[in-house]
């Protein structure tokens, strides 16, 4: 239980912060979602994500953030094993779910739906 | 707005500029994040909940539980996006429903479905990542900068 919490609390910071780049700082939200991508992407090569994610479970794996985070998790990963190509085919070894799904239920979506207005 | 634009400009346009600024609507700051914090968290505990029920049904653990938990995300996020629910949510909760990975699905999706009448090739296959794609590429390049350094430092053994 104390997880849920804690998913709510954190994810919902990283959302408050995303908004106040909105409103503040007057990113457009492609500019935000880049940035926060970048910044999970730097986060983890300072080993810092993953005790967050420990922390904070979805609220940590949820957010685009994430998706920068295991970006350079993958390449790390791959890259002990096999040296500096490993950077390069280890890259998308765990976003490979996020990316597959977005191409295929968005290609079904556009298959099923027709656009509205 | 830099000072070397605004010497540029004809005092009829830095007059303009003024009146702009005078009825630019405030935007509710402190309201806007409350929603956000909100919606946002929402969405993250329910992505915790998929999690404890890929943990619980599937024998995932909780670091691998992550990847289909995001994909399930995306799949929900396909039918909300489809039905026009999306919108309506996006509309209330600003970032709240844009920084989740939710709001990624919704962008490619919502680009694959408003291109179909162009065609499947041209249209759903060459737009769909018109708006993802910036997260994409600059994920990816910041991930190469980031998985380098850090691997040559590891090399040359200073970490």
């Amino acid at each position: 239980m104390p997880m849920f919490f804690w998913a709510f609390v954190v994810g919902g910071l990283i959302c408050v912060f995303g908004q106040l780049m909105f409103d503040i700082v007057k990113l457009t939200p492609a500019h935000t979602m880049s940035l926060l991508v970048v910044i999970g992407a730097v986060l983890d090569g300072f080993g810092l994500y993953e005790p967050l994610m420990d922390f904070a479970g979805a609220g940590a794996t949820i957010p685009i953030t994430s998706f920068g985070n295991s970006l350079v998790h993958g390449a790390l990963q791959e890259a002990e094993q096999h040296g500096l190509v490993g950077v390069l085919t280890g890259m998308f070894e765990i976003t490979s779910s996020g990316i597959s799904a977005a191409v295929i239920f968005g290609f079904i979506g556009a298959l099923i739906f027709k656009p509205k207005g | 707005m830099g000072d070397k634009k605004k010497q540029k400009m004809t005092p009829e346009q830095q007059q303009y500029q003024q009146l702009e600024q005078k009825h630019e609507l405030k935007r509710p700051v402190v309201k806007n994040c409350i929603k956000a914090f909100l919606v946002g968290g929402l969405i993250c505990t329910i992505g915790q909940a998929i999690t404890y029920f890929y943990i619980y049904f599937f024998n995932f653990t909780e670091q691998t539980a992550g990847n289909p938990t995001v994909a399930t995300m995306i799949f929900l996020s396909m039918l909300l996006t489809g039905f026009g629910v999306y919108d309506h949510i996006g509309q209330f909760a600003g970032a709240g429903s844009a920084v989740p990975v939710t709001g990624f699905g919704n962008s490619v999706i919502s680009a694959a479905i408003e291109h179909r009448t162009e065609g499947f090739v041209l249209g759903v296959g060459g737009n769909m990542f018109k708006l993802a794609g910036s997260v994409i590429l600059f994920g990816v390049f910041a991930a190469f900068v980031v998985a380098l350094v850090k691997t040559l430092l590891i090399m040359m053994g200073v970490l």
